[in-house]
């Protein structure tokens, strides 16, 4: 018997497979735009962004809030043109994004290889596991002062506190991956004699990505809050610095013009992550993704 | 004479107890199971009666406590290339191609990147997912991928097929279609498998023999012999010989199920 015999309604060998990869192609065709945005709800995003303003323009002024305890929206627009002109806005601005990328880099990196170890050697974990949580769970801005009492006025202090912050997200992350990697598929390997190394690399590591993703998203909006705070407390350098700059001056609408860049900076910063990761990770259905 | 390819001798496995005051698990109890080159041998028995244990200790994922599992007359001591298992899970890996996951043993063992191209492909091909070879695994249907998981474990040419319930998570007509395809590969390739499974059918249509185990701790305690049912290539047609029904109601009284289902109703 050569003819593959079928069961039910399709009796031709090639019947059965062609609906399925139909439907394949559709599915591919379908997900670029599954994320769920139609023209009309970015409409209305907009929409809703434009009624916050026109709210924030005219209501406190209606209700009489005056306007250095809340400046109004032209205000603050006015304000940037200042503070770019004359407060050399994007110099700050610079500083804090390198702040941001060398603390977010190093910090995920060491997240990244402590995840491993101690993903990969329990006792260690189990050893480690209650200065870890302690670690953890210490707030660690409270560690800003410190740091710039051994750095000094320097970018270095806002870089360690980014770098702190930043890691045991990526840490806790990696480690609870490898930990739940199917242990079947670390025997599949196995059965085909895979060496201890090939196991991580072609297993354990490919699979422990989505969660690091997951964890890098959280970093980047961390790294954010790490530099500014690094720099709320010492140094004359980066928004963080020009936020209390506005502070001293009793200057509210500069204040909202650093807040609105840092999160500018914070809304990049996690958009770089994502693309990255649907880079990386474009072997998972689109379906998966949530909008934010 | 043919001889024996895969022999399980005097194989008993036990477990260090779960809680501290429990007493150690004997997963499998002094089972002895001879394979000849060539033949298909099915197992089934009570769920939790330690037939996958047998089938690790095959594949050398574990070491018996006692005796000793021989492939080709040498002592498994380890994972080693004559065997290749396969699970109900596919164990496809998500983020490779079907390719690149028919390819996978393969690499593990350091073949050469166009060899192990130039085979998977013919495998897939055999497999029929041919034109699927760049989809990744969740775009399949679930026989698809478990077609692709037979093309990976192929790949690596075993001598033996150890097989865990490949399809018990598939629906009935898919299932029925690997089945027969299965069955036509492994005639076609001359391989030697040991296919565990709990469908009463499935180990008859599929196999030359039928191997009972008993409640843990597994013990085999029965051998039906298939020898007066041919077309053990095309299971469909197997099926539906008479015979078949009177193999199904033996293994029905020697696995209890009835006693099961009265007590059940009480």
């Amino acid at each position: 018997m050569e003819q593959p015999v079928e069961t039910g309604q399709s009796p031709r060998p090639d019947a059965r497979a062609e609906p399925q990869s139909v439907a394949v192609i559709a599915a591919t065709v379908a997900t670029p735009d599954e994320s769920g945005f139609t023209p009309g709800t970015i409409a209305a995003s907009v929409a809703v962004l434009v009624v916050f303003l026109a709210a924030w323009e005219l209501l406190p002024r209606a209700v009489g809030v005056p306007e250095f305890i809340l400046p109004p929206p032209s205000k603050v627009w006015s304000e940037f043109l200042r503070v770019l002109a004359n407060e050399r806005l994007l110099w700050h601005a610079g500083i804090t994004t390198l702040e941001i990328i060398a603390g977010f880099v190093l910090g995920c990196l060491l997240g990244v290889v402590i995840g491993f170890v101690l993903g990969l050697s329990p006792k260690a974990e189990l050893v480690l596991s209650p200065y870890i949580l302690a670690l953890q769970i210490a707030p660690k801005v409270a560690f800003a002062p410190l740091f710039v009492m051994w750095l000094g006025y320097t970018v270095y202090p806002k870089i360690l506190v980014a770098i702190l912050i930043v890691f045991f997200p990526v840490m806790v992350n990696v480690l609870t991956a490898v930990r739940t990697v199917d242990p079947d598929m670390v025997s599949l390997a196995r059965s085909f004699s895979a060496t201890r190394l090939q196991i991580f690399r072609l297993i354990e590591y490919p699979a422990s990505l989505p969660p690091l993703f997951a964890g890098l998203r959280i970093a980047a909006t961390l790294a954010v809050i790490g530099v500014v705070v690094g720099e709320l407390v010492g140094g004359n350098l980066g928004l963080g610095y020009l936020l209390t700059y506005g502070e001293g001056q009793g200057n509210t609408a500069m204040v909202f013009v650093t807040i609105i860049v840092l999160t500018l900076i914070g809304i990049v910063a996690y958009a770089a992550v994502a693309l990255l990761e649907r880079r990386v990770l474009h072997y998972i259905p689109k379906v998966q993704h949530v909008a934010v | 004479m043919p001889n024996v390819r895969i022999e399980f001798r005097n194989v008993s496995k036990r477990f260090p107890a779960r809680s501290r005051d429990g007493e150690p698990v004997t997963a499998v109890l002094n089972v002895s199971v001879s394979i000849l080159d060539g033949e298909v041998v099915s197992l089934i028995g009570p769920s939790g009666c330690g037939k996958s244990t047998l089938l690790n200790m095959g594949s050398g994922l574990y070491l018996p406590s006692e005796g000793e599992v021989l492939v080709d007359g040498r002592r498994v001591a380890g994972p080693n290339p004559q065997v290749a298992f396969m699970l109900q899970k596919d164990l496809l890996l998500p983020w490779r191609t079907i390719l690149q996951n028919a390819e996978f043993g393969l690499e593990v063992r350091g073949v050469a990147a166009i060899e192990r191209r130039e085979r998977a492909h013919a495998l897939l091909k055999k497999c029929r997912l041919s034109g699927f070879e760049s989809h990744y695994p969740h775009q399949l249907s679930g026989g698809m991928r478990q077609r692709a998981a037979l093309a990976r474990t192929l790949a690596v040419d075993p001598l033996v097929l150890l097989m865990d319930e490949p399809f018990s998570a598939l629906d009935a007509q898919t299932k029925m279609v690997l089945q027969q395809d299965l069955a036509r590969t492994i005639a076609a390739e001359r391989k030697t498998a040991l296919l565990i499974t709990h469908d009463l059918v499935e180990s008859i249509a599929l196999a030359d023999r039928v191997l009972v185990m008993s409640q843990r701790p597994g013990k085999i305690i029965e051998e039906i012999r298939l020898d007066d049912l041919p077309d053990r290539d095309n299971p469909m047609l197997r099926r539906g010989r008479p015979r078949v029904q009177e193999y199904a109601a033996r293994l029905v009284e020697l696995l209890h199920v009835r006693e099961k289902t009265e007590a059940e109703s009480i």
